[in-house]
């Protein structure tokens, strides 16, 4: 015949169709397309065809096959009888072992857990600044040059810029960096991040608008506010138009309102923008340098012109500096660059011009790898612990295949039936994750939520679960299924041959599963080994002398004019009031170095040799409240009025300095003298980590932006406190009184490694929770297994205390096994992380041996339930039983 | 125990085997149907499903029979009303003729 109804479709039809029905059903179909072939021609007909095939897919006809199908058939794997009956056997082994069952379900369920946390912060620190509309076009101006790479640039740039590159940018805009500024609205008044931008940037990063629109910037008596501020300042009016005053000087009108950027983005605390031309007018220094090419204070970011690629606009820029620069910084080869958003986070440590690995980018591969880890040993234990227990199933495969399973039937239910295991866990851990968040973005300082509307995180958990459920019932479902019946069913009444061949299967088995516990275990230790050296080396910074005294010590910023005119009756006040015991400013609080200077002389000074000091600021006075150790010389004295030029170094400028008898040197800077007069202690301004800088302090009562308060120790903090914010309300009213405790301020500088610390001992404990999981029910197997041999050696006397030897021999040598492969694996990773720290502590032998003993001894303490628990019990019993 | 339901599509089917008596299969009944009903549109599975139906209620029988070389050698199945298709046949049609009978002004259509 010519005209054939198409065969998928008669296949199709074969598919559904009860197979009692199907000749006659698919002989009428073709009768059909006979006639109508010739009635409407093949073409027709075939669609016809189509559609009369279509609508024999009812449920009648579906229901009528399941009916048949369960009724008739020996191979049927989707009978539903058939599919009850795996769920029950499933949830009744679960329910049999109840104890086995937790720790295999809990112990994945936590390692998916921590698994998921870990991927869900990489997703977050990958996602960084991704809400920006323009993300992939927006880029930020920097410029290499012979001492680094820096992001601030001078004034008269972004002008050439759109002079002079104007077609390579849709927008350019410069911007101060954020900081803190005292905003206020009639009583209201708070400490806010904000910045200063000029009129294109809110189109630049396309901001999303509440009130306004994003053009509002232009006028320069406005002020931009992120929703969370308006909200503060005005409740839930419209903020539009109100008048707002920063710094107590500038009046703005607001003239839009923005949604609050998100945490992982690079103005996360942006709460303002105002007008560049408003600081400006403020400002008179901005004057100057409109035009001044050496002063790099500002940042310029742009969005590219839509034709334009980064790398070909940062080759046009590249010299732009170079024609306004003069001889001597020209011989630092400065180089402009675009450096685009995406790379912001991650990709912005430089390092003689090219890009290196970041901190942020090595702890997401550290993290990434302990998370992989956890998840593998997590993983490792479910498969043991699955195989282990599949193996007492060997019989229900026997008698399963007696009465008529196939083995694809077998294989369906082993593996249905580990899946199932998975995706209780996997509940388990979703539910622990939602728990735990909380905590992990206190801890890691983010706001992570579950991404319950990503495809990929729902796709790369399931393809996880589906992966972990087929691994870990590989085992039961490929090999158990493969036994013959006859063996399995007779191997229970013919002792000795059962005995042999299922011990040699134990031997083998048991292979694979030594070679996993000592993995377990040797990530484990090695985890213990660097949380250990992570908090010693935070211990051992922490012990570092710091020079002076922390304690009472409070800082005050000056950050209004008020506190300059008023500083003298504030001081007065407050020596009155009690609450303090002596007061001085300085230019920068005692836990920061905020300026750096170079260009001094001395005798002896190499001519080349290129000097720089952390220079600081003081007044009389200084010494005594922060408490400095001299060693030579003497302190700042109003007696001397010469003292305006003198100067007190530390003890690391004297050494970099390599002067004999420092005292009375004349040290000549600026093209003024500067006379020694004393020498101090080194005390610890920047990072403990890091060595001291050679420090120059100069007595100016000019630049001065901090006040140091020594709080009276007799009076309660507390009241000390109150009694200091009352006198700074009285004198300096525009602004809240806002101070910090120097002690504190230098324990934040340990904030990332603790950090680091803290995760790092909860991914420890994680991991040796779960390896004790593991090794728990692998002892329980492998005791199980021996319940014979050890009835049989205590009838011929074996002791409690042998047989306990007996079973714990074996696990001790695979964790001493595992000790030898941590500790050096440890050691490398850990001598090259504290590399990084110029002041780190050498990693002793101490720390490996007390490892050791814990590992070995937490592993005996998990044994040795189950080995005691085997050794106690009865050998009338454990004989007697099958 | 009362009647089984006869559907109003059944019901049709049901006609049609007692009219093409002997000569009664799915393609033929649906094609009886269809010209009958000014090509209504008659899927063949709907026919069928109609037909088994009506043969678990016990209305028509069926029995396989010969093949033809339009349906590439495969048997058709023929059905046959039975003695309680045609009583059941008989009293619906009763019960409607009393029913138009009792309408009281006939001449309405």
């Amino acid at each position: 015949m010519q005209n054939k109804p198409p065969a998928w479709l008669d296949s199709l039809v074969k598919g559904f169709l009860p197979s009692e029905l199907y000749e006659e059903l698919l002989g009428d179909l073709h009768e059909q397309f006979a006639f109508q072939s010739e009635e409407h021609g093949a073409q027709q007909a075939r669609w016809m065809y189509f559609f009369e095939v279509l609508r024999f897919c009812r449920p009648y006809f579906l229901k009528r096959r399941f009916r048949a199908d369960s009724k008739y058939s020996t191979s049927c794997t989707y009978s539903p009888a058939m599919i009850r009956n795996y769920f029950k056997i499933a949830f009744r082994n679960l329910l049999k072992h109840k104890g086995y069952s937790f720790i295999n379900i809990f112990g994945l369920a936590t390692g998916m857990a921590v698994a998921m946390l870990i991927g869900l912060w990489v997703w977050d620190e990958l996602s960084f600044n991704k809400n920006f509309k323009n993300y992939d076009r927006i880029g930020r101006i920097m410029v290499h040059n012979g001492q680094g790479t820096y992001m601030t640039n001078p004034i008269p740039l972004a002008a050439e810029l759109r002079a002079s590159y104007g077609s390579d940018f849709k927008y350019i805009a410069m911007t101060t960096s954020t900081q803190k500024y005292a905003i206020l609205s009639g009583d209201k008044k708070f400490f806010q991040s904000g910045s200063f931008m000029q009129p294109d940037a809110p189109e630049l990063f396309g901001l999303d608008m509440v009130y306004g629109t994003r053009a509002a910037l232009k006028d320069p008596h406005s002020v931009l506010l992120s929703e969370s501020l308006a909200k503060k300042l005005f409740g839930d009016e419209n903020p539009l138009d109100k008048t707002v005053k920063i710094k107590n000087r500038m009046e703005a009108k607001v003239a839009g309102v923005y949604k609050d950027l998100p945490k992982n983005s690079e103005f996360q605390d942006l709460t303002f923008i105002g007008p560049w031309d408003l600081l400006a007018s403020f400002m008179s220094f901005m004057k100057e340098q409109e035009n001044d090419w050496n002063d790099n204070s500002y940042k310029i970011y742009v969005q590219l012109a839509p034709q334009v690629d980064f790398r070909s606009v940062s080759a046009k820029i590249k010299d732009i500096k170079r024609k306004h620069l003069d001889a001597k910084r020209i011989a630092y080869n400065p180089e402009l660059f675009v450096h685009p958003m995406s790379q912001w986070r991650l990709y912005s440590k430089f390092t003689n011009r090219q890009p290196v690995m970041s901190e942020q980018l090595e702890l997401i591969w550290l993290y990434g790898i302990i998370g992989v880890f956890v998840l593998l040993l997590a993983c490792i234990n479910f498969m043991n612990l699955s195989t282990a227990r599949s193996e007492k199933r060997a019989k229900e495969v026997g008698i399963r295949k007696s009465v008529g399973s196939l083995r694809e039937q077998l294989i369906i239910q082993f593996f249905g039936e580990s899946l199932l295991v998975v995706f209780i866990a996997l509940v388990f851990s979703l539910v622990l994750v939602q728990l735990a968040l909380p905590f992990f973005n206190e801890l890691a300082d983010k706001e992570i939520a579950i991404l319950w509307s990503n495809p990929i995180f729902w796709l790369s958990i399931l393809g996880f679960s589906v992966f972990t459920g087929l691994l870990a019932g590989s085992y039961p479902a490929l090999y158990l299924s493969s036994f013959q019946p006859i063996k399995v069913l007779k191997g229970v009444n013919s002792v000795p041959s059962y005995l042999s061949s299922r011990w040699r299967m134990v031997r083998l088995v048991n292979i694979p599963r030594k070679i996993l516990v000592v993995t377990q275990f040797t990530v484990s230790i090695a985890l213990i080994i660097g949380t250990s050296i992570i908090y010693l080396q935070i211990q051992h910074a922490k012990n570092r002398n710091v020079g002076y005294d922390k304690e009472g010590l409070m800082a005050v910023y000056m950050i209004t004019p008020d506190l300059y005119q008023n500083y003298e009756v504030i001081k007065n006040e407050l020596l009155q009031s009690g609450a303090a015991t002596n007061l001085a400013i300085s230019s920068s609080p005692i836990t920061d170095v905020w300026e750096n200077q170079s260009g001094f002389e001395w005798k002896g000074k190499a001519p080349d040799f290129e000097d720089n000091f952390a220079t600081f600021r003081v007044t009389h006075d200084y010494s005594k409240i922060v408490g400095w150790r001299f060693r030579e010389g003497r302190d700042f004295s109003k007696k001397f009025s010469t003292d305006s030029s003198a100067i007190v170094i530390n003890e690391t400028a004297v050494k970099y300095m390599g002067l004999k008898n420092p005292i009375n040197e004349t040290v000549k800077w600026n093209g003024k003298n500067y006379e020694v007069i004393g020498v101090i202690k080194d005390i610890v301004m920047g990072s403990p980590f890091e060595p001291i800088l050679p420090t120059v302090f100069l007595l100016d009562y000019n630049n001065q932006y901090t006040i140091n308060i020594k709080l009276n120790q007799t009076m309660a903090t507390s009241t000390a406190v109150g009694k200091i914010a009352e006198v700074f309300q009285k004198y300096n009213p525009a602004v809240p009184f806002d101070y910090k405790f120097v002690d504190e301020e230098y324990a934040k500088k340990f904030a990332n490694e603790e950090r680091l610390g803290k995760i790092a001992s909860i991914f420890a404990i994680l991991a040796i929770f779960i390896s004790c999981l593991g090794l728990f029910g692998l002892a329980s197997f492998v005791t199980e297994q021996r319940t014979k041999e050890i009835g049989v050696r205590k009838v011929m006397g074996a002791t409690v205390a042998n047989l306990w030897s007996l079973l714990s021999k074996d696990f001790v040598i695979l964790v001493v096994f595992s000790l030898f492969i941590a500790s050096p694996m440890a050691y490398y990773f850990m001598s090259q992380w504290l590399q990084k720290y110029t002041y780190h502590i050498e990693i002793s032998w101490w720390v490996f041996v007390v490892t050791a003993i814990l590992a070995v001894s937490i592993a005996l303490l998990t044994v040795s339930y189950q080995a005691i628990k085997a050794a106690l019990m009865n050998p009338i019993k454990s004989l007697k039983s099958e | 125990m009362g009647r089984s339901y006869l559907g109003e599509f059944e019901e049709l089917v049901l006609l049609t085997v007692a009219v093409l008596e002997g000569t009664a299969y799915g393609v033929t009944i649906a094609a009886e149907l269809k010209q009958r009903m000014n090509n209504r549109l008659i899927s063949l599975s709907g026919v069928h499903i109609a037909l088994y139906r009506l043969e678990e209620k016990g209305f028509v029988v069926s029995e396989l029979g010969g093949a033809t070389s339009e349906r590439g050698g495969r048997r058709k199945r023929f059905f046959r009303i039975t003695a309680l298709g045609k009583r059941t046949l008989a009293e619906m049609r009763q019960v409607r003729n009393e029913l138009w009978d009792a309408i009281p002004n006939p001449s309405f259509s």
